[in-house]
């Protein structure tokens, strides 16, 4: 059935020609929750190539024992900026914008519910990262050259007290994070208004996309813990500025407090950001499956349960730090605990994928990669979880793999899942299915080198954030290993990016619903008009262009 | 299907509601972490002055601050059925309780610097004091700030009822303030000494 035939679907229209200076006005002074979305995520794509040229030079110091390609300071602001970007500056605003993008059309509504407010958190997002890597320039003021911070991306107390990290650097590594912190509230805020009050008729809570149900857990989560990240950087401002005592040990300050503050924030974003995995994964899987999802119920259940069991865990971060047999018993039983709604997910996926007809387009592809780097994610997860075996690995290679595996095997590739999967919509037209073929297995081979192997260097003992090793700790093969497979990642990241441009300039048109899909999204045009919907959409079921597509067998007799 | 059933009891005008209560809540937990840390230090300072030697229960601020919150319900109320000049009293004398709290601040303040030498500088006492009480009182002068626009959109005839879902939520926005206040005044002056 053509998507022409769709009541719901809005007329085209030819834009006059305008001047490339009322274009760029047009981006810099949008409130259209589309524009904004698209800002967010190209500026996330960007800073995505400077975070992992930091990561592919600190891959290259490492390929050699004793190699000095990086000096240590330029290591130590490496790791650091780069840490610091991927989560706040390059995960962020992908999450955020991909929402931004998605959530109104979604719920059939015209926009967000404080369109100008989406704007500024915007705004405040680019210039907070703007201001952080302003460091590399100006950290030391006018007295000398600038550099970047170097605290690591925690930046843990007291190191990042006046006596040692002199000049600015730290300030902007705070006032960085600060900026970009207003945006993603503000951003969580009106996620959450408009999906509790923007829904087109009919679309109940229980009719919602997961997609929306996710993020509107990752908004609460963003609630709770971005406050708290603010109410902590800030005690780091007045202890540096105006001479405050919060994590001034000499005065009686507790450098374990700010841990502490810092992780009860730490560990609820790592779920803000993979959340939105899920998000893309639970959209994308059933279409390519060509079924239902598998227990929705139970996965908004289980999504929820992540929402509330993720604020009680934060310390497993803290292990080695010494909490006594109390806490840390609690802090292992309890992040034990959020491995069971998690796992129920995967299983819920593999429900889904069960018995389904796959069509293994590049989308899915990345979803199904997802699945299986995913789940070993979430075991080595487990493993960490064990305080004992933490006391042993925590601060090594293992760990660094573990959390990549989370962020790239888990976030990233459902990002490329999205992004496929959505750009036609965005755009109107279709990424190369050849070139995001290789882009898939050029990454997915580079993943498994680089990531898989760290897992051994961490069992051998290799700490992380050291800028280099000697040859007798026979670790060298393995970060050989690790840096080529780097290679295969850049050159996937290449591929990928060719591909955006290819399909921007001679894409195939995609149409208005280029899967076969059932979310309101593909009932509008590609892309889709200022208003989104030229009519008020009205549903019936989780599955709106089902219903439309199949008038004989409606999914509302059935849900 | 009506649209208040469809979106699960709110209607699109709620969203400013939804929004303030998101406010309020992650402003919430930003004092949380302000409350622990204050907490958790109390008795930890190295140093004097200690809480028990300079700080006195704030009564008439608390009394101020804790009737302007009936004030504004007043005001609220009356501007939601009409009573422009009902409503313009209550709301300054909103104003005036909300003021005089921060007047009393400052005294207190001005004691500690001045008399007792304590500052944000002295000793984690006067770290965490000075940064709780301070934020607390930076949003009551916010609250000030957002009363008094109002009062002169009011007085220059532009507010009427038709406004009062808007400006119900500066009164949302006051007694969260309010209740910050509580919250500050048991873990400072009551559990803190
Ligand atoms: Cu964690």
């Amino acid at each position: 059935m053509s998507s022409a035939d769709l009541p719901l679907h809005a007329s085209v229209e030819v834009p006059p020609a305008i001047s490339w200076t009322d274009r760029l006005h047009g981006w810099v002074a949008t409130v259209d929750h589309k524009r904004l979305g698209v800002l967010y995520v190209a500026s996330g794509l960007v800073f995505l190539l400077v975070g992992g040229s930091q990561a592919s030079m600190m891959r290259m110091q490492l390929f050699y024992a004793g190699n000095d390609l990086l000096s240590p300071e330029v290591f130590n602001r490496f790791f650091t900026v780069h840490g610091t970007s991927m989560v706040f500056f390059v995960g962020m605003p992908l999450v955020i914008g991909i929402a931004n993008y998605l959530l109104p059309l979604m719920i059939g509504a015209r926009d967000m519910a404080f369109p100008r407010l989406n704007a500024w958190g915007f705004w405040m997002f680019l210039f907070g990262a703007l201001l952080f890597y302003f460091s590399y320039v100006g950290a030391d003021g006018l007295y000398g050259a600038g550099t970047a911070p170097d605290v690591g991306w925690f930046a843990y107390s007291p190191l990042t007290g006046k006596a040692f990290s002199r000049g600015n650097s730290t300030d902007y590594w705070v006032l960085g994070i600060l900026v970009a912190g207003f945006g993603s509230i503000s951003a969580a805020i009106n996620m959450i208004a408009t999906t509790l009050t923007m829904r087109c008729r009919g679309m109940t809570l229980g009719r919602m996309p997961l997609f929306v149900w996710m993020m509107l857990v990752v908004s609460w989560l963003i609630l709770v813990a971005m406050g708290p990240l603010t109410a902590a950087q800030v005690m780091l401002l007045f202890d540096r500025f105006l001479g405050a005592h919060f994590f001034d040990t000499q005065a009686g300050g507790d450098a374990v407090l700010w841990q502490h503050f810092f992780w009860f924030f730490g560990h609820p974003e790592v779920y803000i950001l993979i959340i939105p995995g899920f998000a893309y994964a639970s959209e994308i899987i059933p279409v390519f499956s060509r079924k239902v999802i598998f227990g929705y119920p139970v996965m908004v259940a289980a999504t929820c349960a992540i929402g509330l069991l993720s604020l009680g865990v934060w310390a497993h971060h803290m292990f080695v730090v010494g909490l006594g047999k109390g806490v840390t018993s609690w802090f292992v039983v309890a992040t034990m605990l959020v491995g069971v709604p998690t796992g129920i997910k995967i299983f819920n996926w593999i429900g889904t994928i069960y018995g389904g007809k796959l069509h293994f387009r590049v989308p899915m592809l990345f979803c199904t990669a997802f699945l299986f780097q995913f789940l070993i994610a979430g075991l080595t997860g487990i493993m960490l979880a064990a305080a004992p075996f933490d006391w042993q690995l925590s601060d090594s290679y293992f760990v660094v793999a573990h959390f990549h595996y989370v962020l790239i095997g888990g976030l990233v590739f459902t990002i490329f899942a999205a992004i496929y999967y959505w750009f036609p919509k965005v755009t109107g037209r279709m990424l190369s299915e050849r070139l995001g073929r290789w882009h898939f297995w050029l990454f997915v081979v580079g993943f498994q080198l680089t990531f898989t192997t760290m897992h051994a260097q961490g069992l051998l003992g290799m700490p992380r954030r050291i800028y280099t090793y000697s040859a007798d700790r026979n670790w060298e093969i393995w970060n050989q290993i690790t840096t080529t497979g780097v290679l295969f990642q850049a050159l996937g990241i290449a591929v990928f990016v060719c591909a955006i441009f290819h399909a921007l300039r001679r894409g195939e048109p995609a149409g208005d619903d280029p899967w076969n899909a059932w979310t309101l999204e593909w009932s509008t045009s590609s892309p889709p008009p200022e208003y989104n919907f030229a009519e008020e959409p009205e549903v019936k079921s989780r599955r709106p262009l089902w219903d439309l597509k199949h008038p004989d067998d409606p999914d509302w007799r059935h849900e | 299907m009506s649209a208040t059933a469809a979106t699960g009891g709110f209607v699109p005008g709620d969203r400013g509601r939804v929004g303030m209560a998101c406010l309020i809540f992650t402003e919430s937990a930003f004092f949380s972490i302000f409350l622990v840390a204050y907490l958790f230090y109390i008795g930890k300072s190295a140093t004097g002055p200690q809480p028990a030697q300079v700080l006195d229960l704030p009564v008439l601020a608390t009394v101020c601050l804790l009737s302007s919150s009936g004030t504004i319900a007043v005001a609220l109320k009356s501007l939601g059925s009409g009573h422009i000049a009902r409503f313009l009293v209550a709301w300054g004398l909103t104003i005036a309780l909300g003021v005089a709290f921060l007047g009393f601040t400052a005294q207190e303040w001005q004691r500690l610097i001045t008399v007792d030498g304590l500052t944000l500088r002295t000793n984690l006492f006067g770290t965490t004091f000075y940064s709780l009480v301070g934020f607390h009182a930076a949003h009551v002068l916010l609250g000030v700030l957002m009363m008094t626009s109002v009062a002169l959109l009011a007085l220059t005839g532009r507010v009427n009822s038709e406004h009062a879902p808007r400006v119900e939520l500066v009164g949302w926005y006051w007694h969260f303030v309010d209740a910050v206040w509580l919250a500050v005044l048991t873990v400072v002056y009551v559990l803190g000494r």
